[in-house]
């Protein structure tokens, strides 16, 4: 029982530290700000949530556990509503995403560079 | 290595790519995304210290900084919008 919950949690560790450095890359590599929207959301909810949960099956007392639920809960809270925030304001503040040539957002405006 | 050694490299790693965007980001909403998620990485790499020096109080750090980081966002939001902190809605 000791060795699955010790390989789960190894599992489950690197495996969100896998998705970390896949959204740490998106955040990189992607043309544009609503694209590297998604390397970060990557990051905000998979990574976070894969490392908290491979802690938990950590050997440690259950205020730990409890204390890891906490943030795991409140990442799941305000990481989507940064995000819809962020976006939000830049699409307000008139910040334009890169569409392609033929594309054009419902306002009639599109950016035509690439 | 251990899994912990693991998650630890990679969530600094990625602390790493977060700067790297939020010094390049050609425009302001990059860099506000990037420290964002610099936060968050800073979350996860701080509980994940706390497990590899054995000490369960940095958890408590954790939770602190997720606090942080999400209303420092949501108020850098607000000031760009209306210019002004302490503004309410009009």
């Amino acid at each position: 029982m000791e060795v699955l919950r010790e390989a789960l949690s190894g599992l489950l560790l690197v495996s969100g530290a896998a998705f970390c450095l896949i959204g740490g890359l998106g955040l990189i590599r992607l043309p544009e700000f609503y694209a590297r929207m998604h390397g970060a959301g990557i990051l905000d909810t998979l990574g976070a949530a894969l490392v908290l949960v491979g802690l938990m099956l950590q050997p440690a007392e259950w205020t730990v556990v409890v204390k890891l639920m906490v943030i795991l809960f409140f990442l799941q809270i305000t990481s989507p509503t940064a995000a819809h925030a962020l976006i939000h304001a830049a699409y307000t503040a008139g910040h334009e995403p890169q569409l392609a040539d033929d594309v054009h957002t419902s306002d009639g405006e599109g950016s035509d560079d690439r | 290595m251990s899994s912990l050694l693991v998650a630890m490299w990679a969530v600094l790693v990625t602390m790493g790519m977060a700067l790297l965007r939020a010094a390049r980001g050609p425009s302001a909403w990059d860099r506000i995304l990037s420290v964002n998620s610099f936060g968050t990485a800073t979350v996860l790499f701080i509980a994940v210290l706390g497990y590899v020096n054995d000490r369960p109080d940095f958890l408590d750090l954790a939770l602190l900084y997720a606090l942080l980081n999400f209303i420092g966002t949501i108020a850098i939001l607000k000031f760009f919008k209306v210019g002004n902190l302490a503004a309410g809605e009009d």
